[in-house]
């Protein structure tokens, strides 16, 4: 092999580790017996896993990440899927302007969105509130159904419609039997997109959650604001399986939908 | 379906974005041009100012209406913005005006309430700049805070000037944002161009796992992931305790809470953005380019600058501008593993918003920070044909 492509083979590797390594130093250090954040581990147990798992304040927060999540997700798939349909196929200037006003939440800086949330949501009585927390996610979620809801929309073969309604469907029947399982899969996306949204996001839970409303991403920004400890690691880990659980099931979902998509073609 | 129908699906999310995102936005950047709270306070002292020049005496009708508007403001609570609001231009004048609203609801009821009273009270409440201030303070909009987030005041002649030596932070600031934003988009093309070059030279299944192992840490939330970095980084951390060991430092480096720290961080959450468009573009050049130009002579190296990165270009400029806009807008990253030299814009406006309730100031960096994503977003959708918001 010459040098210069080893060197090169190299580098991709050194990017990876970059990438994955920090992730997964982190693991087994919530399975530590002792309390330092260092390795060779003094020995393994499960004492953090008790710590967070055993109630408070990691389990409440746990419960409100997938509540608000949750709530927020159901309404980004359904505000983002009727606008989906009500945009496709539309070329009026007035559509490209609403597209660009829907999918700006992606670009607007969220520190922007989280300080107009909480002027706009506190004279409303609604900061430090689930609904207020759960409306501000919705607004930086549902991008993340429109992107890829549009997206099928525009590559299903409107014969199919046609199809169907000459065969006598209701324009009901044919949008619950034709259309939604042709744009089922991009729905199940965008759903998990817009969950990952909301339960990643900090700066919102910052300024608009109140103490009950503390999501685990900000429970877990005061905990490093205060000091590294090994329940923190804990909950990282948590997370993490958490995360790669919905990576896995997105993955799972793209396959299936190129699969359907060659045999369409 | 026919088009009016289908036009009345767009009411909900239209309605829910409008109500609750567009005019929220739209209130907050308005912040940054409003005057409310002086004339709110002090209406009386307005009207009369309206009819005096910057240079000339005061005028003795002035002063009466000025207490009448301190002791009202007082009674309705309206005092306390109006002071904070003038202290950001007469530096003390907050504790001074509030000591005399006091002063004139305790005074006797025959006390005339004149120049000389007020110069008692603080010399500065009977000076020019003071109500030089105030006239400029007379909304509905001024340049106020958007001068300020420059670093520019008015003197007390209105003319446009530097702020003073301490008040000059916030150029400061917008550079080291867009220095930070730079760099690592710098770190983040220099990483993750090879990377995304091999993924388009490996069979596709073995493509398909290279992707997951990109993917992976993209899905990991970004607090995990500064926490790992937290652990990594710490004095008593792996990278120092694997430098060490090879006899490479004999002390351990402060690699966190510094900028190094800031800039390993956000290239780390950063690069999936930029590796993730580059793949998809760099996939569709034909690999046959290369070899025609190797057919005809040319060195790997010749080809690959000739032929291979210019059509390449334009992916490379719309992946880094992402990663930039990205960048810009970062808060949680710099605030747990930078220091305080190390803190954006993002930081500020959350600051001023929360802790010393600046809004205005909050806006106008909101606003700059806000006009630069767009700007830049514009050029990246350009050079990517439109598709710079496409995930994937």
């Amino acid at each position: 092999m010459k040098p210069w492509k080893l060197l090169y083979w190299l580098l991709c590797t050194g990017v990876l580790v970059f990438l994955l390594a920090p992730i997964a130093a982190i693991i087994p250090l919530s399975f530590s017996s002792g309390s330092f954040l260092t390795y060779p581990l003094p020995g393994l147990s499960l004492r953090w896993y008790e710590e967070v798992l055993g109630g408070g304040k990691w389990l409440t927060a746990l419960g409100n990440s997938l509540y608000v999540g949750a709530v927020a997700t159901l309404i980004s798939v359904i505000l983002g899927t009727l606008a989906s349909l009500g945009l496709m196929r539309h070329k009026a200037w007035w559509s490209e302007a609403l597209k660009l006003v829907v999918l700006s939440p992606m670009i607007v800086p969220v520190i922007l969105i989280a300080v107009a949330s909480y002027f706009f949501l506190a004279p409303l009585s609604l900061t430090s509130t689930y609904s207020g927390l759960i409306i501000a996610h919705t607004v930086i979620a549902v991008p993340f159904v429109v992107v890829p809801v549009l997206t099928a929309l525009e590559i299903l073969d409107p014969n199919l419609a046609r199809a169907a309604a000459a065969c006598g469907a209701t324009p009901g029947v044919c949008f619950l039997r034709v259309t939604l399982p042709g744009i089922m899969p991009a729905m199940a996306s965008g759903a998990l997109f817009a969950f990952a949204a909301s339960f990643d996001d900090v700066v919102i839970a910052l300024l608009i959650a109140g103490p009950d409303q503390r999501t685990l991403p900000r429970e877990m920004f005061s905990g490093l604001r205060d000091s590294m400890t090994p329940a923190l690691t804990a909950v990282a880990t948590i997370m993490i399986v958490f995360s790669t659980t919905l990576f896995l099931l997105m993955q799972v979902l793209q396959r299936r939908s190129r699969k359907n998509s060659k045999i369409a073609n | 379906m026919l088009t009016r129908q289908r036009s009345a699906l767009l009411l909900p999310l239209t309605g829910f974005l409008l109500v609750f995102f567009v005019v929220p936005l739209v209130w907050l950047l308005s912040l940054a041009v409003r005057e409310a709270e002086v004339p709110r306070a002090l209406p009386r002292t307005l009207t009369v100012l309206q009819s005096w020049q910057p240079g000339q005496a005061l005028p003795a009708s002035l002063f009466p209406g000025f207490a009448q508007d301190l002791t009202e403001a007082r009674a309705a609570s309206t005092l306390a913005d109006a002071a904070r609001r003038l202290n950001y231009e007469v530096n003390g004048v907050r504790s001074t005006l509030m000591r005399a609203a006091r002063e004139v609801s305790s005074a006797p009821a025959d006390t005339a309430f004149n120049q000389d009273f007020f110069a008692t009270v603080d010399p500065a409440l009977a000076s020019p700049e003071f109500f030089a201030a105030v006239r400029r303070a007379n909304g509905p909009f001024s340049a106020y805070y958007l001068l300020a987030a420059f670093d520019l005041t008015r003197n007390a002649k209105g003319e446009i000037e530097h702020a003073t030596e301490a008040n000059r932070i916030y150029i400061d600031v917008l550079l080291r944002t867009l220095g930070i934003s730079a760099s690592v988009t710098i770190l983040c093309l220099l990483l993750g161009f090879p990377v995304a070059l091999l993924l388009t030279q490996v069979t596709e299944k073995t493509a398909d796992w290279l992707m997951i192992l990109v993917l992976l840490p993209f899905w990991t939330s970004l607090l995990v992931r500064t926490a790992a970095w937290v652990v990594v980084l710490q004095k008593e951390g792996m990278v120092n305790g694997l430098l060490m060991r090879l006899g490479l430092i004999a002390e351990p480096l402060t690699l966190i809470y510094n900028r190094t720290g800031v800039l390993i961080a956000m290239t780390h959450v950063l690069l999936p953005f930029m590796i993730l468009p580059l793949y998809s573009v760099l996939k569709g050049i034909p690999p046959h380019y290369m070899r025609a130009a190797a057919s005809l002579g040319a060195r790997p190296v010749t080809a690959f600058f000739r032929v291979y990165l210019p059509m390449a270009a334009p992916a490379i400029v719309a992946g880094s501008l992402m990663v930039f806009i990205l960048a810009m807008g970062y808060y949680i990253t710099p605030a747990l593993v930078g220091g305080g030299a190390d803190q954006m814009l993002s930081y500020f406006v959350a600051t001023y918003t929360t802790d010393t309730g600046n809004w205005g100031l909050a806006s106008a960096l909101g606003l700059m920070m806000l006009a630069t994503t767009i700007l830049l977003y514009a050029v990246a959708h350009k050079v990517s044909g439109g598709r710079a918001l496409s995930m994937g």
